[in-house]
């Protein structure tokens, strides 16, 4: 009797074709700007280690921070800092059970909207009354 | 870890264009095969369906594709109304059903069609279920009762029954499952949204008397707690239903048996 080979079956298309909708774009997100997180709290860190460390580091690392470069890292970061608060609350509603209807969607494209619309009011406001 | 491209003999070619018909009214489908008896790789073919021909669903344009084209594509259909399950599919980049779907309501001169995603393929667009129903028999989707068997049925008021809306509509047909990432990624560990739908839906019978034995069965980091809320179950379901609120409720349900 021939033996029956099993053709070694390939594994069907997944992230390649799937259609992204905005609660799995914003899934990856709240994945990506946690990951983020830690990068950014890298630069509290080092500005407290400058504090310490006396008035010399301390100049050097207040003029990277206040420089084009060094503004443009700091506005990165609140926009992460900002979208994580909210995808978190946005999880914490969902966690309740609450949202989940045909909301979902708004509930989403809110995480945005208001992340970045946080990230520019804190800026104006930095830049107005400091 | 999550290996998020796909395997060397998974990835796909472009396969052959079909003749077109004659007529004003040809829509294009770009269809998944595989075939497991040729060893060559998955290939993307190019039919073209002759609308004023052919039905108004896209079950309708696979048919008529294997009636008078190619009678080697190879699906899974049966019931054409919504209610068995066979023909779930990805079109246009979202599970649902072929039955249920309007060629129309594919935005786009061309339908894009692929086996459910990141399953193993048997042909075409027949993807193994084997480990989904498999997670379906491990939720134990019966009755368990401790209590004498009563002389008549186990009663249950409309409220306790209407509890179950929403739920036993669910017809296994995979579209949530295959569409949920973390499924994808954790799929060996991982119960998915169908089989959690179902495990809530004995959860909250009012006649079931092993919701603990249940929740103790479900507390585990993979195979409820893997869920993290992407929605893209609720999205694919062809039926309404809402899998990941069924999950969260039962999240809640195993915090509040703490507090």
């Amino acid at each position: 009797m021939a033996e029956a080979k099993e053709a070694q079956r390939p594994l069907s298309p997944h992230l390649q074709i799937y259609r992204v909708t905005w609660t799995m774009a914003m899934s990856v997100f709240h994945r990506a700007t946690g990951t983020a997180l830690y990068f950014g709290f890298a630069l509290f860190a080092v500005w407290l280690v400058a504090l310490a460390t006396g008035p010399r580091v301390f100049n050097a690392v207040q003029w990277f921070f206040g420089s084009p470069l060094g503004l443009l890292i700091l506005f990165g970061y609140t926009w992460v800092l900002m979208h994580h608060l909210l995808g978190g609350i946005r999880h914490f509603i969902w966690d309740f059970g609450y949202g989940m209807g045909d909301e979902r969607m708004a509930l989403a494209r809110l995480t945005l909207i208001g992340s970045i619309a946080l990230t520019l009011a804190i800026w104006v406001a930095a830049f107005t009354f400091l | 870890m999550a290996q998020f491209t796909l395997p060397k003999n998974s990835q796909y070619t472009e396969g052959k264009a079909w003749p077109k018909p004659s007529g004003k009214n040809v829509t294009a489908f770009r269809i998944y095969r595989w075939n497991p008896d040729d060893g060559a790789k998955p290939r993307i073919d190019t039919y073209y369906v002759d609308r004023d021909d052919c039905g108004p669903m896209v079950l309708d344009a696979l048919i008529w594709i294997k009636n008078k084209v190619d009678s080697t594509l190879t699906f899974r259909r049966s019931c054409r109304e919504g209610i068995c399950g066979s023909c779930a599919m990805n079109i246009m980049g979202q599970n649902t059903l072929a039955c249920t779907l309007g060629i129309d309501e594919c935005n786009g001169d061309t339908v894009k069609i692929y086996p459910l995603p990141h399953m193993p393929v048997l042909k075409d667009l027949v993807p193994d279920l084997t480990n989904f129903f498999a997670q379906h028999a491990a939720v134990e989707p019966w009755l368990h009762t401790e209590t004498p068997q009563p002389e008549k049925e186990w009663r249950q008021s409309p409220e306790e029954r209407s509890k179950l809306d929403g739920l036993y509509e669910c017809i296994l047909c995979a579209c949530c499952s295959t569409s949920c990432p973390s499924y994808w990624w954790n799929g060996d560990k991982f119960l998915g949204p169908a089989a959690l739908l179902q495990a809530y839906r004995w959860l909250i019978d009012s006649r079931d008397e092993s919701t603990g034995e249940r929740l103790d069965a479900l507390h585990d980091p993979f195979k409820l707690y893997r869920c993290h809320t992407i929605m893209n179950c609720t999205n694919a379901c062809p039926k309404g239903l809402n899998p990941a609120k069924a999950i969260a409720e039962i999240k809640k349900m195993m915090v509040e048996r703490v507090v």
